[in-house]
């Protein structure tokens, strides 16, 4: 690259260390939510369990957490 | 008038949405990559130099918009008292300050063959470092502050104050001398950019806001996750 490699590649490589850096914070950040999720949900009696999957934010919290755990 | 906004629908999207922007994100960025690494030609004065410009400019474009973006929702939740456009603003911050610190980065790194220094006490180069500090409090905000109400109002002022930046940043090149070059790429009049470059810059700036989406997408996931979370406590 006529002499000019070393600051383009660092360029793109500081690029795309940043993405995958964020991207992995966020995902972590994601699944400690959706394991807290579960744990409180399986201690809920059956009753209180059928109130909170009668919500739809909550129907698709627990989808979402069982097809991530596949 | 706010039914599109609607927490619910919006979560059941954005689940369903993620793993498809991140396939079109990875496809979208290689292609991008392969554009402006291998395909586009150098310039006649900077060279391969210019190929940072694929990964700057398109940075720098995100930070500023996504700001904005903030501003306006900031602006909503002081007039229309909805916590809900604050929920979709909490989720935008981290993407927009981590692409301003890639701007300033990768600009500083472009700076060192064009300008012969790393970094320079210029007008664009210095508002864009306050912008990166508008963004950090705005983030540490929520870190800090623990009563919710507060912390809305308070980042929301961060913002607004900070939106002042905004034209300055843009308008730097034009009011005063500075290091940084004019815009290439105009609105108002024509592009003094070439197609073989204009076309790379248009995919790379399609990748970085296709990840700007997928980050916001999860990080308001993970926002509904949490405040469910404290709704299961109350239970």
């Amino acid at each position: 690259m006529n002499g000019y490699g070393l600051y383009v590649w660092s360029a793109f490589m500081f690029t795309l260390m940043s993405f995958a850096s964020l991207y992995l914070i966020t995902k972590l950040q994601l699944l400690k939510e959706q394991k807290k999720y579960i744990i409180k949900f399986g201690k809920l009696n059956e009753a209180k369990a059928a109130v909170v999957r009668e919500q739809k934010i909550n129907k698709e919290i627990l989808l979402n957490t069982i097809i991530t755990k596949i | 008038m706010f039914d599109f906004f609607r927490i619910g629908k919006i979560f059941e999207i954005s689940s369903k949405l993620t793993k498809y922007v991140f396939v079109l994100f990875i496809i979208v960025l290689t292609i991008g990559l392969t554009e402006a690494l291998f395909l586009s030609p150098e310039d006649y004065k900077q060279s391969h130099s210019v190929r940072i410009m694929y990964v700057h400019v398109p940075a720098a474009w995100m930070a500023l918009g996504i700001f904005s973006m903030i501003t306006f929702l900031s602006v909503g939740t002081f007039i229309f008292k909805n916590k809900k456009f604050f929920l979709i603003s909490k989720s935008l911050a981290p993407s927009g300050f981590i692409f301003t610190i890639i701007a300033l980065i990768t600009g500083s790194i472009w700076g060192k063959p064009t300008w012969g220094t790393w970094w320079a006490w210029d007008a664009r180069i210095t508002s864009m470092l306050i912008l990166a500090l508008f963004y950090f409090m705005y983030l540490l905000s929520w870190r800090i502050i623990e009563n919710e109400n507060n912390a809305i109002k308070i980042s929301s002022l961060i913002i607004i104050v900070g939106a002042i930046n905004v034209p300055i940043i843009k308008f730097s090149v034009n009011w005063w001398n500075t290091l940084h070059q004019g815009p290439s790429i105009k609105i108002m009049s024509d592009t003094t950019i070439h197609s073989s470059m204009l076309i790379p810059l248009g995919i790379m700036t399609a990748a970085f806001a296709l990840f700007s989406l997928l980050i916001f997408l999860m990080k308001f996931n993970t926002e509904m996750i949490r405040i469910k979370n404290k709704g299961l406590d109350r239970l």
